[in-house]
């Protein structure tokens, strides 16, 4: 099978997918099984495309051209398979995760449900393999238009509330910056495709460079860097999997993804590191990284605490970026991988303390830990990862991105990464002691224990598997480091 | 076979022109049906002209055909280059879909002994907007531009069901389109005393020489002036929104997808073609006066559509608006903004075609229109509100639309020339045109139904088809638009060699 017909079959299977889901809308088993199905299916080509780029192969297609000498391009590059194959393998676990939760909580709309997902999930493909900026854009939109219904997927008016900033926020900001950014930069370089070493060097005068990097910057408004970040808590309305798949799976990485697809193949990291165009960003991303982690701190809820923590762990990855050493990129690039796997054991936990006891403020959570113990013992290894302790993979993204701050010899930046490390132990390590070293509130001990138990087998068993796979990450960081490497060299 | 093909520019508007009172013939067996197909057989005859046309023109380049076989400058001359070819594309293109629409909604919203009229009218309106386009001679734009003027005005007064509102915006927009009319013939008046010619061509030679003349700069005002009020740009427009809310629905479908199309097609003719740049106050007033209230009616028609009850007017609002980013597009005078401005003709066509026939689709079930009356129709009607809203993601300039091309080109055209601060107005212009396609798209899907009222079903497939085949354009030409791309480059650089 040749490699380019693979990245069209990764591209449209879940396409079919969700064809299928909406033809079986009425057997629910059979279309959760299309679900599983297709999800399989494209983690298998991902894992064959993995394979063909680690022997180093590379293959684009065109599919078509827009405007003439601008295409609809995909090609495979390290940085891209990545997050596809971050995005795919947790579609898997994401499904599994998802079937639990929403017939656990007897939700209305689920095929939609799964439709969009799988739409959502293409797109992401999409982002992932396009072979220049045009592209990316297009399918950076149809991700954001698919995963609407499902942050408003409850209707109620809060959703609605929520559903209209999400919306608002990243159609505006995409729109009103970020595709200026792509027209200017069209204009400039008469090119979008992604090129090593970008394609801007040269072209444009270095004192207006910082202000295309900021039309970028904050028209990627899906890394959430302030002061676009609101839709993220606002979004935090939408059922638990889907809020695992916004912040861990899809569309925040897509977010950060396209940040360091536009450092490293548009503006090129030596070209963004001599020009000095980044220095605001450096503290764009820090004022992010910390104020996101203080509101964190000062959140009951526990979904707008994971949404504020997630807000600051995307500006360690545009931080890392506008960085633009060698170091941070590779070290963006794993925190990419590595926060994916723990944010979504932390939102699939929150989930399933959700469907097992119907609570989603951490105050009430005393003395759960016994009740759940396989849930919280998740979440306690999630948070550990993306706090930076071993033996979990967090270290290692953490410690590239130090690196490259300390290759610059940015001291403070050093003490930035050092004082949110510390923030995340503020705000998730109590979650976890609260739920271990607390007793049990006394009218839920009247009401007998029994009521209360560990949520269904299909959340938990998701949760683990996630959990695991921060501690299995940690032994493999090097393949994934191995993997990046190409890109900055 | 090769000679009655020689013939088809004179074709395109007289046949049009003589089926009207043919079509009148039909009330003596009040065959309203027959009506209806005897103008949807000249749509689409005038529809083949105009492919024929346009690629002829893409093979061999421009047409010329003598009248009569009079030479010009004497004779009346029809001349077709790329440009008008594609406007004459649009307007009988959008004919050819609007008329099958229009059946149903016709048979709904006028009374049977008057939709023969209504279809005679229609069809002297699509001859005078076909004949406007095609001719090359300065007099006869005016000829049909009254012919298609006064049948619009008959057919926005006939109303949806005859309501009373429909005639007093028939009647302001008699007004108003007069005196635009007027103004325009006034201006053709002086340059005609000067030139003593009224060929487009003659008389663009002869304007070279004539930079200075003080009658041809008063001609020149009030033909600008005339075709501004045609063309409704702000603060000429008071005369649009009322007319394309009253309008009967198929009216209000061609009109808002052609009538000021037309009109902004003369307009580049004049600038380009017939002044040609050969005076230095052409820049001037497309930077000072143009540009300005472009900008504004951006701001206006947008704001203004935001607040709108009634979704026919919301959707005139917009029109107002898009009609400034065309005129951006001329203003900024150089290759890519005229591009993105050629394009954009065509390409709102496309996207209030769309619009306005789902508007109809909802007059058709709904009768009132304003927004109360949608609330919660978005699931009892699927296929008309999903159209509406892939419409109005074009609208918006979401990319794979047409609305996406256009906006790129004319931010490409801004870059070009250079004028930066003109970038956040047109980004905040098209989010503007989200809040207020959100509007819609909220109340339709998100409010639940009046409790009082009965179930509403899809429209018939009838209705459907010719809207979902306006929707598919809007997405193949954002798709695959290096085809409209090209003949609107091409165009954009017959408009400017002109220029001396």
């Amino acid at each position: 099978m040749s490699t380019e017909l693979v990245i069209a079959l990764a591209l449209i299977t879940p396409l079919i997918g969700s064809i299928g889901i909406f033809l079986c809308a009425n057997i629910p088993n059979l279309r959760e099984t299309i679900t599983l199905l297709s999800a399989g299916v494209l983690f298998t080509f991902i894992c064959f495309l993995l394979h063909q780029i680690s022997n180093g192969q590379n293959a684009s297609f065109r599919l078509f051209e827009v405007i003439p000498n601008l295409m609809i391009a995909f090609n495979i590059e390290p940085l891209g398979m990545l997050f596809a194959t971050i995005a795919s393998g947790l579609w898997i676990i994401n499904s599994l995760y998802s079937i639990g939760y929403m017939r656990g909580n007897q939700e209305e709309h689920q095929t939609r449900f799964y439709i969009c997902f799988a739409i959502a999930i293409s797109s992401s493909m999409g982002i992932a393999f396009a072979g220049n900026m045009f592209t990316l854009f297009i399918f950076y939109e149809i991700l954001t238009l698919s995963t609407y219904p499902l942050v408003t997927h409850k209707g109620t008016p809060e959703a609605k509330a929520g559903g209209r900033r999400y919306l608002g926020l990243l159609i505006g900001t995409s729109i009103g910056f970020q595709l200026i950014a792509i027209i200017w930069t069209w204009f400039l370089t008469g090119t979008l495709d992604f090129t090593p070493g970008g394609i801007l060097s040269g072209k444009i005068e270095p004192t207006i460079l910082p202000f295309l990097l900021a039309l970028y910057m904050f028209g990627i408004g899906k890394a959430a860097l302030m002061p676009f970040h609101s839709w993220l808590p606002a979004a935090m309305v939408a059922p638990t999997p889907v809020s695992a798949l916004l912040h861990a799976v899809a569309v925040v990485k897509a977010g950060v993804f396209t940040v360091l697809k536009v450092v490293v193949y548009i503006f090129g990291i030596e070209f963004l590191s001599s020009t000095g165009a980044s220095t605001w960003l450096i503290w764009v991303a820090s004022f992010t990284l910390l104020a996101s982690s203080l509101i964190a701190l000062s959140k009951d809820n526990l979904k707008a605490r994971l949404a504020y923590s997630t807000v600051s762990q995307l500006s360690y990855i545009v931080l890392a970026a506008a960085l633009a050493t060698k170091l941070s990129i590779l070290g963006a690039g794993l925190h990419i991988a590595t926060h994916a796997l723990g944010k979504i054991t932390l939102f699939m936990c929150a989930g399933a303390i959700y469907v097992a006891t119907h609570k989603t403020e951490i105050s009430d959570m005393d003395g759960l830990g016994r009740i759940m113990p396989f849930t919280f013992i998740a979440f306690a290894i999630a948070a550990f990862s993306i706090i930076g302790l071993p033996p979990f993979a967090g270290i290692w993204s953490k410690w590239y991105m130090a690196l490259g701050a300390a290759n610059l010899e940015l001291y403070l930046i050093i003490a930035v990464y050092m004082v949110s490390s510390l923030l995340n132990v503020g705000y998730l390590l109590p979650v976890v002691a609260r739920a271990f070293f607390k007793p049990l509130p006394q009218q839920l001990q009247a009401s007998g224990s029994k009521s209360l138990r560990e949520a269904p087998l299909l959340c938990v068993i998701p949760l683990c598997i996630t959990a695991l796979g921060c501690l299995v990450l940690f032994f493999f960081a090097g393949e994934v480091i191995d993997l990046l490497r190409p890109i900055v060299n | 076979m090769t000679n009655w093909l020689h013939h088809i520019p004179i074709l395109i508007v007289a046949v049009p022109l003589i089926s009207a009172p043919i079509c009148v013939l039909f009330t003596f067996g009040a065959n309203r049906k027959a009506a209806w197909l005897w103008t949807l057989l000249v749509s689409w005859f005038a529809f083949l002209c105009a492919i024929y046309l346009l690629n002829h023109v893409l093979e061999n380049g421009e047409i010329s055909y003598h009248l009569g076989s009079w030479k010009p400058p004497l004779g009346i001359e029809y001349r077709i280059d790329l440009i008008n070819a594609f406007v004459l594309l649009i307007v009988s293109g959008i004919s050819a879909v609007a008329v099958p629409f229009g059946r149903l909604v016709v048979d709904r919203e006028i009374e049977p002994d008057r939709q023969i009229l209504f279809y005679t009218s229609y069809l002297l309106c699509l001859t005078g907007l076909l004949g406007v386009t095609i001719t090359g001679d300065a007099f006869n734009i005016f000829v049909f531009l009254e012919i298609s003027s006064l049948s619009s005005y008959v057919l926005i007064a006939m109303g949806v069901r005859s309501d009373r509102r429909a005639l007093t915006a028939a009647y302001n927009y008699l007004i108003l389109g007069t005196v635009g009319a007027t103004f325009f013939v006034i201006g053709l008046g002086f340059l005609y005393m000067v030139t003593g010619t009224l060929n487009i061509m003659d008389l663009s030679d002869r304007l070279m020489q004539l930079a200075d003349n003080k009658a041809v700069h008063a001609g020149y005002a009030f033909i600008i002036i005339g075709l501004a009020l045609k063309m409704a740009l702000f603060p000429m427009h008071v005369w649009l929104p009322n007319s394309y809310t009253y309008a009967p629905s198929l009216i209000s479908i061609f009109l808002a997808a052609t009538a000021t199309k037309v009109s902004i097609y003369v307009l580049l003719r004049f600038l380009f073609t017939v002044f040609g740049f050969s005076f230095d106050f052409i820049p001037l007033t497309l930077t000072f006066i143009f540009l300005p209230l472009a900008i504004i009616a951006i701001f206006f028609g947008s704001i203004g559509a935001i607040f709108q009850t009634n979704i026919k007017r919301l959707f005139a609002y917009s029109s107002v608006a898009q009609i400034g980013y065309i005129v951006i597009g001329i203003a900024l005078s150089n290759t890519i903004g005229l591009t993105a401005a050629v394009l954009h003709i065509f390409n709102h066509a496309l996207i209030k075609g769309a619009i306005f026939m789902a508007a109809g689709c909802l007059v058709y079930r709904v009768g009132k229109l304003t927004t109360d009356s949608i609330r919660g129709l978005g699931k009892e009607m699927p296929w008309t509100f999903s159209a509406l809203i892939l419409a109005g993601l074009s609208l918006i300039g979401i990319p794979t639309t047409v609305g996406f091309i256009s906006k790129w080109y004319l931010l490409l055209g801004i870059m070009e020339n250079g004028w930066w601060p003109l970038i956040p107005l047109i980004v905040i212009g098209s989010l503007l045109a989200v809040v207020y396609i959100w509007k819609i798209i909220e109340v339709a899907y998100f409010f639940p139904a009046p409790p009082d009222r009965a179930p509403v079903s899809e429209v018939p497939i009838e209705l459907l088809i010719p809207l979902w085949i306006l929707i598919g354009c809007n997405f193949y030409f954002g798709i695959q638009a290096d085809i409209t791309i090209g003949i609107a480059k091409e165009a954009a650089t017959i408009l400017l060699d002109n220029r001396p």
